[in-house]
């Protein structure tokens, strides 16, 4: 960030500054996030992940492992990948955990703010499509190796529908039908996914099917952690429903851990 | 070339601060009033999509009258001003002592440097865990910024309406006794009375989780007020 004042008196006004936008009005003051000349290969930044979200009856569930990875020692326990992006929809990260960190922390801002100054919320897809201009936005970041990938759900207010959202590097986006994933472990999980899940199920049964899938890339991916019983260390669950976001309880998760790690063969 | 008359400071100020007294007369007031769960912030607004009260933050709100382009160019500045602060440091550091400072010297500054002053008045409302902690700043046309306790009136009628507020406020009402209250407060200074749909009203209610900004539909004041 620039040395411009955050916080200048007087008031700016401002009137011909687009209106609903915060990224716009960050790029005005000179205030926009960024990480220059970092150079990936002298430094261990960290990363490593799975991340999925799967549709169910009432909506969606999204779910998340807890470590992070900086080539090959575990950097981080108890780390933090799903988030609410706002009352109907969250947002999981995988890739650089710093950038990506910042870029939810931003995204959270862009949504709240376009929200009151407009008085009404973004439609789910003009969220998405948001969420694909910010990732495209750290494209030069990407081709150093700073990849920073989101996977991003919610419940469609309009249409009274979950809906699921993956993205690419270049800021592709793309929706998905019934299941998402991404991070180093997510082809562990899809594949998973792709045996296991069942249209409509109900929440207990779209809870038992995130945790056994983010057990099962657990496995097979280094960079992604388990559920840890000894340590309490449990995934990030949330759902999204016509009630909204809900983070479910580690008491919750830690009954359905400890059935499913039971029953793995 | 003309020669520009002088004219004097006293006369200079007056004339602008008569000016935008009148355009604020013109308006309809609004009022803030403390219950047990928060603040109320409320006034006369047929135009249902115009609105004249804002969320602005976790726990703060902003309410205008005057003109409607230039108190809404406060409220989204405001607005700006506090999601920049809330991204830039933590949510805790925004607070409405800061941005009624900042409004009061926007406005002082726009009253003596711009051409015309803005015709407005707003209030900056803060609530806090406890009814203790509740905040209410009134920032003038001028830039003159004034905490209120308990209840604010801004508009033409403000301290006609203050003191009706005075006689009808009770600590702890409920929210249905801050609604009859303020309605009734301004329908004695209006002399008629005013249809359910044609108020806005909105609440910072404690009992809420993080953005506690609430607006109430004309059934829950009309309920209110039966």
């Amino acid at each position: 960030m620039s040395d411009a004042p955050v916080d200048p008196a007087p008031l700016p006004l401002e009137p011909l500054v687009p209106r609903s936008s915060f990224l716009t009005l960050l790029e005005h003051r000179s205030l926009l996030p960024s990480w220059p000349g970092i150079k990936p290969d002298d430094l261990e930044i960290p990363e490593g992940t799975t991340v999925l979200a799967l549709r169910y009856a009432d909506g969606v569930v999204m779910a998340g492992d807890r470590r992070a990875t900086a080539g090959n020692v575990i950097a981080h326990k108890r780390v933090k990948k799903v988030f609410p992006a706002d009352r109907y929809s969250a947002v999981a990260i995988s890739g650089t955990a710093g950038m990506a960190v910042e870029l939810i922390k931003l995204f959270q801002t862009e949504l709240e703010h376009y929200e009151k100054i407009e008085g009404t919320r973004l439609s789910l897809e003009g969220k998405a499509n948001y969420l694909a201009r910010m990732v495209r936005g750290n494209l030069a970041m990407a081709f150093q190796g700073l990849v920073v990938v989101p996977l991003f759900c919610g419940y469609d207010e309009a249409e009274r529908v979950g809906r699921l959202y993956t993205f690419d590097v270049v800021g592709g986006r793309y929706e998905e039908q019934d299941y998402a994933t991404t991070g180093s472990g997510g082809s562990e999980a899809r594949s998973f996914l792709k045996g296991a899940y069942a249209d409509d199920v109900d929440e207990d049964e779209a809870l038992r099917l995130a945790i056994e899938a983010l057990v099962a890339a657990a496995e097979e991916d280094a960079a992604t952690g388990g559920p840890d019983i000894r340590r309490g260390i449990f995934p990030n669950v949330v759902t999204v429903t016509s009630s909204g976001f809900t983070e479910v309880g580690d008491d919750r998760i830690a009954e359905i851990a400890g059935r499913v790690l039971e029953a793995r063969p | 070339m003309s020669m520009p008359f002088y004219v004097p400071p006293e006369q200079l100020v007056k004339d602008r601060a008569d000016f935008a007294r009148r355009g604020i007369a013109r308006g309809r007031s609004m009022v803030a009033f403390e219950y047990a769960d928060g603040v109320l912030l409320m006034g006369e607004n047929p135009n249902g999509s115009l609105h004249k009260l804002g969320e602005i933050y976790d726990r703060i709100a902003f309410a205008g009258v005057g003109r409607f382009n230039e108190f809404e160019t406060l409220r989204v500045a405001g607005i700006r001003y506090a999601d920049l602060k809330g991204y830039s440091y933590g949510r805790s550091d925004v607070t409405a002592k800061g941005l009624a400072n900042a409004y009061s010297q926007t406005l002082g500054q726009i009253f003596t440097h711009e051409v015309k002053p803005y015709e407005v008045e707003v209030i900056v409302a803060e609530i806090g865990p406890t009814s203790d902690e509740t905040q209410l700043y009134r920032i003038q046309f001028d830039g003159t910024l004034l905490a209120e306790q308990r209840y604010a009136a801004i508009g033409g009628k403000d301290d006609e309406l203050a003191e009706k507020l005075e006689e009808a406020f009770e600590t702890n009402l409920d929210l249905a006794g801050a609604i009859a209250a303020s309605a009734s407060a301004i329908e004695a200074v209006e002399e008629r009375e005013i249809d359910a749909d044609e108020w806005e009203a909105a609440v910072l209610d404690r009992s809420m989780d993080r953005r506690m900004f609430r607006r109430l539909e004309p059934g829950e004041i009309a309920g209110a007020r039966s």
